[in-house]
């Protein structure tokens, strides 16, 4: 199963390195990662989404909290959520085409941010099974580039799943 | 001293450099001794340092010196400090963190940078430590601001002797070092993302409370957790409450008594038959501050198969990395043995001790002493002749398993010996750790002929310091237990596993130490004695059996109760 992780760090230099180096030399592999600074500015968030059972999750876990700079870490996904991801997709789209894709762009509640005389590039917001839909009904078209931002996901309703100053003492009880 | 400080009226307004914060900060940390190597950007600490009351220990090698710190902090159980400069300097003190960190050492090492405005640029000696040492230690710093250095001194000894204890490196520019700021103590840690201990749930004491009752055949396996937490006496009260034997990791040797009728030695690879029987056979396994290394459990699937395990342990990460826990307790193995104690009651297990007993007689750890000097003799009689109360420091190899399996280790920190990383180097700077942390004990480095060639150079630090060790080769002319290994897993195909040997005693002789060879059985005895009576660095070159195994021994990935030998 897919977890996303919300991890609240320290905003240290290098502390991208200690993240990513424990996930590759336990062998933990990360289907996405978001970085980006929090309401905070000594405090970053990273949400990342990763793939394994219970085990498997709870040994990255405890393994992620001994990094010092690790703050507090959420699984966003044993809660309701809302996760987006945002897209960039450069498309083929020459004159003949360009209506048919256009009205894509539509019924996706996708955005044209650029146009050149062989190309489009659409921007889309989502979840997952969004992005995919619309990757797959341009993909006939052409898709020169895509690049994804990674998801980042918060907890439904008044509830903060990272507050800020709260630490692992809290998070645990 | 006392006059010049009367005189300061405010200690505020003094300027002082950040090399003199730094020893300051590290001084007020209660450290009085610290190992180090000069070199450029390390400078403006050793001018701070000519100035300074704290006492600094030239090592030979900067691998040397962190090893040292690290044998320092083994035999007292306080941090151990070292000192060197950047680039090649930082770059020798690697192997000594990894080494620290795989057995949880304590350990603050520091480490001169190049200026913060050379950072990045490839600059002479510049060397990215930071970078290097990020996953072999418990955490680093990289000092950016003057203002910062104090904290970070304060934070990093914090972080290295808490919770689980662990390698610490500061990497200071020699910018850094040489400003002058104010000095402006206390200053507090700020570490919010760090939590040394997990408190302990009550819950769990009490289930464990309650499968110790129900066992029938309950095991104690304990490791180094048990030496770093103090929990000896605990240790030795549980097993005399519940009369369940106890074996012992590598790490964990000392941690309970070795002529107690209920220790069974050593498991794992090279552990007693006993010991490994006992595992296959209980259904019970109290896992006290061990970390079910792959040495220990060989195959996993047949490790302790028909046990439940409890697993005490103040990292949670090791709880269920390698094997499944029926019940994980977190927290100081100390704290939760003294929890556990109140809610005990006694289970005398009469047949399962009588089995025990019975594979004891019947399995005993033996060698054949006739010949040669055999390597576990020598072992015993460093025993007999130090009335087992040496601190024995190892190398790596075969010297290093007999010396866990034939010294009956009484006291804990009294076997220090590198395990996690099983670094062959370790033993000789580790003695001279050990030596100035406990200047008044006798000291033997359990050694090899090969490892001992890794920090030989170290033996002039013992002599130019007046460090009476003792280092003991076990002289077999083979890196033997590679040896070892290809006679029994690669038929005997001795590929470059024979050693060319330098002439210890003269060697020891020109680094102004005293060389004694041992070739007869005879000799052994009166040799050690000497040694011991001389008071000054010894090597003993004891030409050994060279073609001898340690035995038993579990082939690498079997299951313990399948041992051979
Ligand atoms: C730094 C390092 N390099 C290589 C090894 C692999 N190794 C383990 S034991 C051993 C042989 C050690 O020989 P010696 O010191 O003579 O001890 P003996 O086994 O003969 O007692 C070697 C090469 C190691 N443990 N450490
Ligand atoms: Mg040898």
């Amino acid at each position: 199963m897919k977890h996303i992780l919300s991890v609240l760090v320290e905003n240290n230099p290098g502390v991208l390195t200690r993240i990513a180096g424990l996930f590759s030399r336990r062998g933990f592999n990360i289907d996405s990662l978001a970085v980006g600074m929090t309401e905070n500015s000594s405090v970053s968030r990273m949400t990342i989404v990763v793939e394994g059972d219970e085990r498997y999750l709870e040994q990255l876990n405890k393994q992620l909290h001994k990094l010092v700079d690790v703050i507090k870490i959420s699984d966003i996904t044993r809660d309701a959520y809302v996760d987006r991801e945002l897209v960039l997709i450069k498309v083929s789209a020459d004159a003949a085409r360009r209506a048919e894709i256009m009205q894509l762009v539509d019924i996706f509640r996708a955005r044209i941010v650029d146009v050149s005389p062989k190309t489009l590039t659409i921007e889309i917001t989502g979840n997952d099974g969004k992005i995919i839909a619309f990757e797959d009904s341009l993909r006939p078209f052409g898709i020169k580039e895509l690049v994804r931002t990674g998801k980042i996901a918060m907890l439904r309703g008044k509830k903060a799943s990272t507050k800020n100053h709260t630490n692992k003492e809290e998070e645990e009880s | 001293m006392g006059d010049l400080q009367e005189g300061m009226t405010d200690m505020t307004e003094i300027k002082l450099s950040g090399a003199e914060i730094l020893l300051k900060s590290i001084e007020a940390e209660g450290v009085d001794t610290i190992f180090g190597y000069p070199g450029g950007m390390a400078l403006p600490i050793y001018d701070a340092l000519y100035d300074s009351g704290i006492r600094h220990i030239l090592g030979r090698h900067e691998q040397g010196v962190a090893h040292a710190a690290d044998g320092y902090a083994r035999a007292t159980g306080r941090p151990g400090v070292c000192l060197a400069t950047s680039g090649p300097g930082a770059t020798n003190l690697v192997t000594g963190l990894a080494n620290a960190f795989m057995d949880s050492i304590p350990i603050v090492a520091i480490t001169g940078q190049v200026t913060r405005p050379s950072l990045g640029r490839d600059s002479f000696q510049e060397a990215d430590i930071t970078g290097i040492t990020m996953p072999i230690t418990k955490h680093n710093f990289l000092v950016k601001e003057p203002a910062e250095l104090a904290r970070t001194v304060k934070e990093a000894f914090y972080i290295a002797t808490t919770g689980r204890p662990g390698p610490v490196l500061i990497d200071v520019p020699s910018d850094i070092s040489l400003s002058q700021i104010d000095y402006e103590p206390p200053y507090e840690i700020n570490l919010p993302g760090y939590k040394p201990a997990p408190d302990t749930d009550a819950r769990q004491i009490n289930k464990a409370a309650e499968a110790i009752a129900d066992a029938r055949r309950p095991l104690i396996y304990a490791g180094g957790g048990v030496i770093i937490s103090g929990a000896h006496d605990e240790l030795l009260r549980l097993a005399e409450t519940l009369a369940a034997p106890v074996t012992c990791t590598l790490m964990g040797m000392g941690g309970f008594p070795g002529s107690h009728p209920l220790f069974l030695g050593m498991l794992g690879m090279h552990g007693t038959k006993y010991a490994n029987f006992a595992v296959s056979e209980c259904d019970l396994l109290i896992a006290v501050g061990a970390r079910f290394d792959n040495r220990v459990t060989g195959k996993l699937e047949t490790f302790a198969s028909k046990a439940k395990i409890i697993h005490i342990d103040i990292d949670p990460a090791e709880i269920g990395k390698n094997v499944k826990v029926d019940i994980p307790i977190e927290g100081d193995v100390k704290a939760v043995l003294d929890q556990l104690l109140a809610v005990l009651r006694p289970n005398l297990a009469e047949a399962w001790r009588e089995k025990i007993n019975a594979w004891k007689k019947e399995y005993p750890l033996k060698y054949c002493n006739s010949g040669n000097i055999k390597p576990q003799y020598v072992i015993e009689e460093i025993y007999n002749i130090t009335g087992g109360n040496a601190r024995i420091t190892t190398e790596v190899g075969q010297h290093q398993m007999w010396a866990a399996q034939y010294y009956s280790f009484s006291k804990p920190r009294s076997f220090i010996t590198s395990g996690g990383l099983g670094t062959m180097g370790f033993g000789l700077p580790a003695a001279i750790g050990v030596q100035v942390g406990c200047p008044d004990e006798v000291v033997f480095d359990i050694a090899g002929d090969g490892s001992i060639q890794m920090n030989i150079q170290e033996l002039c630090t013992a002599v130019n310091y007046d460090l009476p060790i003792n280092v003991a080769i076990l002289n077999n002319g083979y890196l033997g237990l590679v040896r070892q290994w290809q006679e029994m897993f690669y038929n005997r195909r001795y590929s470059h596993s024979e050693l060319f040997n330098p002439d210890f005693v003269k060697l020891a002789d020109a680094y102004g130490a005293v060389g004694i060879r041992v070739t007869r059985k005879e000799e052994l005895a009166p040799a050690l004695q000497r040694a011991i009576q001389l008071k000054k660095p010894v090597m003993l070159d004891i030409i050994v059996d060279k073609e001898d195994n340690v035995l038993p021994i579990v082939p690498p990935g079997g299951s313990l109760d399948k041992m051979l030998g």
